[in-house]
């Protein structure tokens, strides 16, 4: 049927190399010793007529990315292997990076298999995020580098063995010949013979054209979606090891509770060998079967200390800006009060954004293999679907005490993950329920572990927000003063106590240092404050922003958070676009301008232009301000608006939302979307289009739906599963869903994932002001919410 | 140990558990290691979890074990295979219906039966359907999904 990805299977290797990693065991830190100087020879060992290609395995668990051999191997069966260090999520980026390989090196996609994301075999190309994976791999030092420098020794060869120079050759199909003369021909296999490139990656090598791509730019189908209709695919959740025991996490009941005292007791003679494991204030059980585990849970007696103090959830947005801060300045011009007392016109408001959590549909989950306890003898195997292998395995190394090149860890897919969730967490989970008990262990979180006791928060923020208009209505100034709260964020080598597991097994989380701002030196818009319509220019230096408006001040305050915090799609983006396009929106209102005419008038970056225009053209957007209805009866409709250049340099959209509310119940309901994306050169036009379809609509989730609650006064998150977190169904209205894909070809590739997501809720916004006339500036909009706003009228 | 008699994607398979209780979902996942029916909230608010029971789908993490003795139990992975494929399968490979696929079991499976059952169904009346039951899709592939859905009503797999 179709290629299953990420298949790294050791019994393709041929016998000595086998034999040698075998050898090695669950180590590299001993295979020099065994492999003494064979170790970069697997690929020329064996019969080079059979060879598959090969990358070499890294005795000290480390890939050198300069090398071209980490990234490509050519087989002598004409296969090509392609490793890299982005992965999987459902997003596409397996079938891209094939796509890529095949265009690159002029091969067909069925012979192109892909290895991904483990350590000691695959590049270390840090964590799979940020939108960050087109721009990794096309750019400087990624994959298409290395195919690019292979395919230009491949053609030197070919030249060679032909007698001319490589722009005298025609390839195809890994095919070489003289373009004068079609009947000498020559194959990579042939060429190569089995034999590793030993190249080191060059930056001058250039790569295709997009304007002339063939199998990039086209809508091949993902090559993970067979496997996954057919119930066959593989995701972490179905990793068996022989000999795997179940285990599962047992939480404080209150945040920030210690642990007391275990009663091992409690579960002494439960069914399925049930262990208790206890370090600091982490505690799990291990049993023979899941439903052993689970019911171990239930039985176990721990005595925990009460938890930690948690602000009124009903005070939050106070409580936060009263708090002691850490503070930056994204771009100050220094003028911005003078502005607003000169100005025609001014405004402010403040807009609110709660918590939100990422809410895999999967609980995470992980299986390790730890073998001989602690120490610079044991070692590790971990299979999770963490976002990076190498910050995992490097973190995961202080968690255990034992050295990260005895560590391996293999990422294994698991569901849609949008950010930091608990995939990192329940890998240290496994990690230390496997040392304690010495056998392989599989944990899989229980939905409320994921919710309350897994994943890392998406910040709730505060953002303030002023504008002033000259006597035509011009935007003169811009004013932005945000809070957001930060504790813990992705683990590294040296902060396993970054996310939840770290920190109950001891690791502290770096505390939170308020400090002063001091002035910019450059335009940082990946602070993700900065709205669209300033200049961004710092010290002089060339405007890094979207805007015209010269008089700008971008002040962020940063605060501890109760909760652990990380990256959720379009993180700060979303949270920050929800208030700065809502708040354009109201300036447009007052001036009775049409919010996207309005827009054009303070827009400078003529892509960021394009997309609103296509996004307005393919709705039929009529220019004309919205006007407040005459009454708030019945079932009103309204279109609204949002565009954003995402981190400020990483994909352009615009997205227009037409939503109906029903005025008697507050009840929103999105009846369609029209998002137009342009991210440089598509890979996949289709592929795009469905990143950008889930974007918006969980978007629309986020907007319409999501809160984390707690209660201070018990100590508890009440978030812990659909119910009490609830999120977009199915039968819920389906909106129309259009999409605008922009094929640029004259810029860089860039991200597109977390484009459209992040203009939903100030889309929805401004659509529910068209309709009603009345301003929501706190999310989510829930029936109540909205029903209570518009009987407050606005 | 109780030992109980199912069909298990048209083979019989004897269930040997130490609890009758156990939901028959761990002893799909471990025992006989499928992938199709997955966790996902042990308590039916999400659907990954979903099996046709005699036809009729249902939430393997909430079924005991001991109720599907004498029972069949279809999961994905018993609808076709690559070289059989059902129309449903293929309606959503054609549709790119998924991002990460893992809640895949519960719409494909909750709109099969629904189709099967309203020949010439409207997306509509799927969406309802669907409904009714507690599903849910976190990378927000409804469109696509109920595109594949509409599709295998009529009859097309494209």
């Amino acid at each position: 049927m179709t290629k299953l990805v990420n298949e790294f299977n050791e019994t393709d290797m041929t016998a000595p190399a086998r034999e040698m990693l075998e050898k090695a065991g669950h180590s590299r830190r001993n295979f020099l010793k065994v492999a003494g100087g064979l170790v970069v020879g697997f690929s020329t060992a064996g019969n080079p007529k059979k060879l598959a290609a090969q990358s070499p395995v890294n005795p000290t668990g480390m890939v050198n990315a300069a090398q071209v051999d980490s990234w490509v191997a050519v087989g002598a069966d004409e296969s090509v292997t392609v490793y890299s260090g982005k992965c999987e999520f459902g997003q596409g980026f397996s079938t891209v990076q094939l796509q890529l390989t095949a265009e690159e090196l002029s091969v067909p996609l069925s012979r192109v298999k892909l290895i991904f994301c483990d350590t000691g075999f695959t590049p270390d190309q840090g964590t799979t995020s940020g939108s960050q994976s087109h721009i990794a791999e096309f750019g400087p030092g990624g994959l298409r580098q290395a195919l690019d420098t292979a395919r230009d020794a491949l053609m030197q060869l070919a030249a060679d063995w032909f007698d001319t120079t490589p722009d005298q050759l025609a390839v195809k199909n890994g095919v070489v010949w003289p373009a004068s003369d079609a009947t000498q021909q020559i194959t990579y296999g042939q060429l190569l013979q089995g034999e590793r490139f030993n190249l080191i990656m060059n930056s001058n090598a250039v790569p295709k054209d997009p304007s002339t791509y063939t199998i990039l730019g086209t809508s091949v189908p993902r090559v993970d979606i067979p496997a996954k209709v057919y119930g066959q695919f593989l995701f972490a959740h179905n990793v068996r090891v022989p000999g795997m025991l179940h285990g599962r996490v047992v939480r404080p009941p209150q945040v920030g509770a210690k642990v007391m005292s275990v009663d091992q007791s409690s579960v002494s003679g439960m069914p399925g060998n049930v262990k208790v494991v206890v370090k600091n204030d982490f505690v799990g059980v291990v049993a023979d079967t899941q439903w052993d585990a689970i019911q171990a849970v239930s039985a176990l007696n721990v005595n925990w200390s009460s938890g930690a103090t948690l602000p009124d959830q009903k005070s939050l947005y106070t409580w936060m800006v009263q708090q002691p801060t850490a503070d930056s300045y994204t771009v100050n011009s220094g003028d911005v009060p003078q502005m607003l007392a000169s100005a025609a016109k001014t405004f402010s408001a403040q807009y609110t954004h709660p918590y939100q959590m990422h809410g895999a549909i999967a609980p995470s989950c992980a299986v390790a293999d730890v073998r001989g306890g602690t120490g610079s003898n044991a070692t590790a195997k971990i299979w999770c679907h963490t976002q990076g292998v190498y910050p995992q395995r490097d973190s995961v190394a202080l968690v255990l005490g034992i050295p990260n090149s005895n560590i391996r860890v293999i990422f294994v897919e698991g569901s849609g993950c949008y950010g930091l969730n608990g995939a990192d967490s329940v890998a240290y989970d496994a990690a230390l329920m496997s040392q304690a008990i010495g056998k392989p262990v599989r944990v899989q979180y229980s939905r409320s572990d994921e919710m309350t006791g897994g994943e890392s928060y998406g910040p709730a923020y505060v953002v303030k927000l002023q504008a002033g208009v000259d006597a035509s209505g011009q935007m003169t100034t811009w004013g932005y003063e945000g809070w957001s709260l930060t504790k813990g964020n992705r683990p590294n080598a040296t902060t396993p106590g970054n996310i939840i597991s770290g920190a109950l097994a001891g690791f502290p989380t770096p505390p939170f240092a308020p400090a002063a701002a001091t002035p910019p030196t450059t335009f940082s818009n990946n602070g993700n404050t900065a709205c669209n319509y300033v200049t961004g220019v710092v010290a002089g230096k060339p405007p890094g922003g979207t805007g015209t408006v010269a008089s700008q001040s971008v002040l962020n305050h940063s605060i501890a958070s109760p909760f652990f915090t990380g990256p959720l799609r379009s993180p700060s983006r979303l949270q920050n676009t929800f208030a700065n396009e809502c708040f354009m929106d109201e300036i447009a209102f007052a001036l009775q301008v049409d919010p996207i005419q309005y827009r054009l008038r303070h827009l400078a970056d003529p892509r960021l232009i394009a997309v609103v225009n296509a996004a307005a053209a393919a709705a039929n957007w009529v220019t004309r301000p919205s006007t407040k209805p005459s009454a708030l009866t019945g079932v009103l409709s309204g279109r609204g608006m949002s565009c954003v250049l995402y981190e400020g340099n990483n994909g352009y959209s615009a997205l227009i939302a037409e939503v109906t509310v029903d005025t008697s119940t507050g009840a929103v309901t999105v009846t369609r979307f029209t998002t137009a994306i342009e991210s440089g050169p598509v890979s996949s036009p289709d592929g795009m289009k469905n990143q950008c379809e889930g974007g918006v609509m969980q978007g629309m989730s986020r907007a319409l739906h999501e809160q984390v609650n707690w209660i201070a006064t018990a100590g508890v998150i009440t978030s812990m599963d659909w119910r009490t977190y609830p999120v977009y169904k199915w039968g819920d209205p389906v909106p129309v869903l259009q999409t605008i894909v922009i094929n640029n070809t004259k810029v860089s590739q860039t991200g597109a994932g977390e484009c459209a997501i992040t203009l939903s809720a100030s889309a929805i916004g401004n659509a529910i002001f068209d309709a009603t006339g009345v301003r929501i500036r706190a999310l989510p909009f829930t029936p109540t919410n909205v029903l209570a706003a518009l009987q407050g009228g606005s | 140990m109780p030992t109980y008699q199912l069909t298990v994607n048209g083979v019989p398979v004897s269930a040997t558990v130490d609890d009758p209780d156990m939901p028959v979902l761990y002893f799909l996942q471990d025992n006989l290691q499928l992938n199709g029916p997955k966790f996902g909230c042990g308590v039916g608010e999400c659907g990954c979890c979903t099996v046709l029971l005699n036809g009729q789908p249902a939430r393997s993490c909430q079924t005991a074990t001991s109720d599907c003795d004498g029972q069949t139990i279809v999961t994905i992975e018993g609808l076709g295979t690559p070289d059989n494929p059902h129309p449903v399968q293929q309606a959503f490979i054609s549709q790119q219906a998924m991002h990460c696929g893992y809640c895949i079991s519960g719409p494909m499976l909750y709109g099969k039966a629904f189709v099967d059952q309203n020949p010439g169904a409207t997306s509509d009346q799927i969406l309802q359907a669907l409904g009714q039951s507690q599903l849910l899709c976190r990378c927000h592939a409804h469109s696509r999904m109920l595109a594949a859905l509409t599709l295998y009503a009529q009859g097309r797999t494209q």
